[in-house]
């Protein structure tokens, strides 16, 4: 008589990240210098244990070039995606993410903000960019949300995407009109709106992980919050959820950590908003399940999208926003049709 | 005691609900009875926290503003007529979020109160056997029953209902009925539910409130407070000799 267990059994989680690992020894391994796995390995050993470094390894690219960067990639992955499940689940709503949302331009145009006018903070030489897109990933999530409430109290239409397209097109355009007076930086702000991890540092990837252990901690913790708002607001209501408390506190989680994402790695498309639907045909739309999957998916997904844009047209370097885009766009119209061809489930 | 004390409800120029009190008892079944747009569904809506008000609702003499939301979902359970859910939930999930306000914190585990309530409510509805079903494969019936399930989980002392069975068919307005009614006399609960069909309201009803454009046309015993002048007064038609000419087709 008992329950199915809701929450990730032991072996799904060894399972994804076991997935997971795997995709980012491959991701170490190549690139446009092939190191083979057994140099790896031993770079790796001999850099835990303090060892001196044999010339003929190449230490540098992997220690310093490649691994800060799969991590950085993974974890933007791994946020994006857990930021697109939380909102289609907070707005019932599958298409919803950030980029839909508006939410990422926006930071965009916070970080090219402090780009142009030099905006940053004498103590943290990278706060600049990062605050201004979180605060700008914010305040763009209040105007879209609070345009949307005004012309359509339920917010679980189509308006909410109208609203954040619109947005979206407008903050291009604000981006414009800056880049026409910022035109010496015009290919940092490029950066920006193209997407890509290139250069990434150890310092990003922590940043990276502290953001998500504190906001992904905190979206995973409204999970069942999540599951009653995926059912419907109003049920939300009446079973008890406190239910403006947890919109405000999912928005925040979902803005700072789209911030934080976009202050280092720019705009990336579709991550937020394909990866979920994928997690959503393993684990189901039980968020207890679907927020770890949705986790483990991006991150293997923005892994391999990274690789792709290394490697593709090497020694040539694609923006990783245009390669996730390209695959999200058809992976997304395959899973739809898929979907439609075998149910209503989604 | 449910009370509900000078109610009003403005919706931009509009007074959708103006000046309505009533209360109730353990052990009735209120009806609110009244023809579209007579504000029925507003004063539900009030109750839930849908809609702003002035006026007063009180649960036990306390004004239900200040009770934190799991404390309200504990005392007042809703079922309402359209459900929509966009994902594959399975019945039983649906149904179990009905627990949420007994254990809302971060950590919590599931008790055997949880599990027990939970395979009542299932077993109760009929629903036990499609607990792993998809809510989104269901028919109207089937989901209207997986959300009454969910409430009775819920375990409120006062179950709102807003047009529960409004698009069912004779079966299911019936089943639908017949389990509320089997629920509250369980006792030490009360329900208040919208209709439209007046028959319904006279069958299930113990009293009634007729409103009329917001107001309180009338309110008390089912079938004095739903009499012919009454009925007569607000549907500006003669409801009495069109309900037994409509009867008299079964003869």
């Amino acid at each position: 008589m008992n329950g199915t267990q809701e929450g990730f059994r032991a072996y799904e989680y060894i399972l994804f990240a076991a997935a997971a690992i795997l995709t980012a020894v491959i991701c170490v391994c190549l690139g446009s210098v092939n190191v083979p796995l057994k140099s790896t390995a031993e770079i790796f050993r001999r850099a835990i244990l303090g060892l001196d470094m044999p010339k003929e390894l190449p230490a540098s690219i992997i220690l310093t070039v490649r691994l800060p960067r799969v991590l950085c990639v993974a974890l933007t992955g791994a946020s994006l995606s857990l930021c697109g499940a939380a909102m289609q689940g907070l707005l019932k709503n599958p298409l919803a993410d950030g980029s839909t949302l508006g939410v990422s331009s926006g930071a965009s145009l916070g970080a090219v903000i402090a780009i142009a006018f030099g905006i940053s903070f004498p103590s943290l030489p990278f706060a600049g960019t990062m605050v201004m897109a979180i605060l700008f990933a914010f305040i763009s999530l209040l105007i879209i949300l609070g345009l949307a409430y005004r012309l359509d109290f339920s917010l679980s239409t189509n308006t909410i995407i109208l609203i954040g397209v619109i947005y979206s097109m407008f903050v291009s355009s604000a981006m414009s009109v800056i880049i026409t007076f910022a035109s010496n930086k015009l290919k940092q702000i490029t950066f920006w709106t193209m997407g890509s991890l290139n250069g990434s540092t150890y310092a990003n990837a922590l940043a990276l992980a502290a953001a998500f252990a504190i906001f992904g901690g905190i979206l995973f913790i409204k999970a069942r919050e999540l599951n009653a708002f995926a059912v419907g607001e109003d049920n939300a209501r009446n079973i008890g959820v406190d239910v403006k408390r947890t919109k405000l506190t999912v928005l925040i989680c979902v803005s700072a950590l789209i911030g934080v994402c976009v202050s280092i790695g720019g705009t990336i498309a579709f991550v937020g908003l394909v990866t979920p639907h994928a997690a959503r045909f393993i684990a189901g739309p039980n968020h207890k399940r679907l927020l770890s999957a949705s986790a483990f998916a991006g991150a293997i997904f923005l892994m391999l999208c990274d690789l792709a844009a290394r490697t593709l047209l090497s020694p040539l370097e694609l923006p990783i926003g245009v390669v996730t885009s390209l695959i999200g766009a058809v992976a997304f119209i395959i899973i739809f049709y898929r979907a439609r061809g075998k149910s209503r489930g989604a | 005691m449910l009370e509900v004390k000078s109610l009003s409800v403005r919706c931009g120029a509009l007074d959708i609900v103006k000046g309505v009190s009533f209360a109730v008892n353990d052990g009735e079944w209120l009806m609110i009875a009244g023809p579209n747009g007579a504000g029925k569904s507003t004063i539900i809506n009030a109750v839930t926290g849908g809609v702003a008000y002035t006026g007063q609702i009180l649960l036990n003499g306390q004004d239900i503003r200040k009770k934190k939301p799991v404390e309200l979902a504990k005392n007042i359970g809703v079922l309402t007529q359209n459900h929509y859910v966009g994902y594959s939930f399975s019945v039983e999930e649906v149904v179990r979020l009905g627990r949420y306000a007994y254990s809302p914190g971060v950590l919590a585990r599931r008790c055997d109160d949880d599990e027990r309530m939970v395979e009542l409510a299932l077993e109760k509805t009929g629903m036990a056997a499609q607990r792993r079903q998809s809510v989104l494969t269901l028919s109207g019936g089937e989901l209207q029953r997986t959300f009454l399930a969910q409430v009775f989980a819920q375990d409120p002392k006062y179950l709102l209902l807003d047009e529960p069975t409004n698009h069912l068919d004779l079966i299911y307005q019936r089943q639908v009925f017949a389990l509320i009614k089997e629920w509250l006399a369980q006792g030490n609960r009360a329900v208040i539910s919208v209709v439209h069909d007046l028959s319904l309201a006279k069958k299930y009803g113990t009293r009634a409130l007729l409103l009329d454009h917001g107001c309180m046309a009338a309110i008390g015993d089912t079938n004095t407070a739903l009499n012919r002048d009454t009925l007569e007064k607000v549907y500006g038609m003669d409801v009495y000799a069109y309900m037994k000419e409509m009867l008299s087709r079964w003869q």
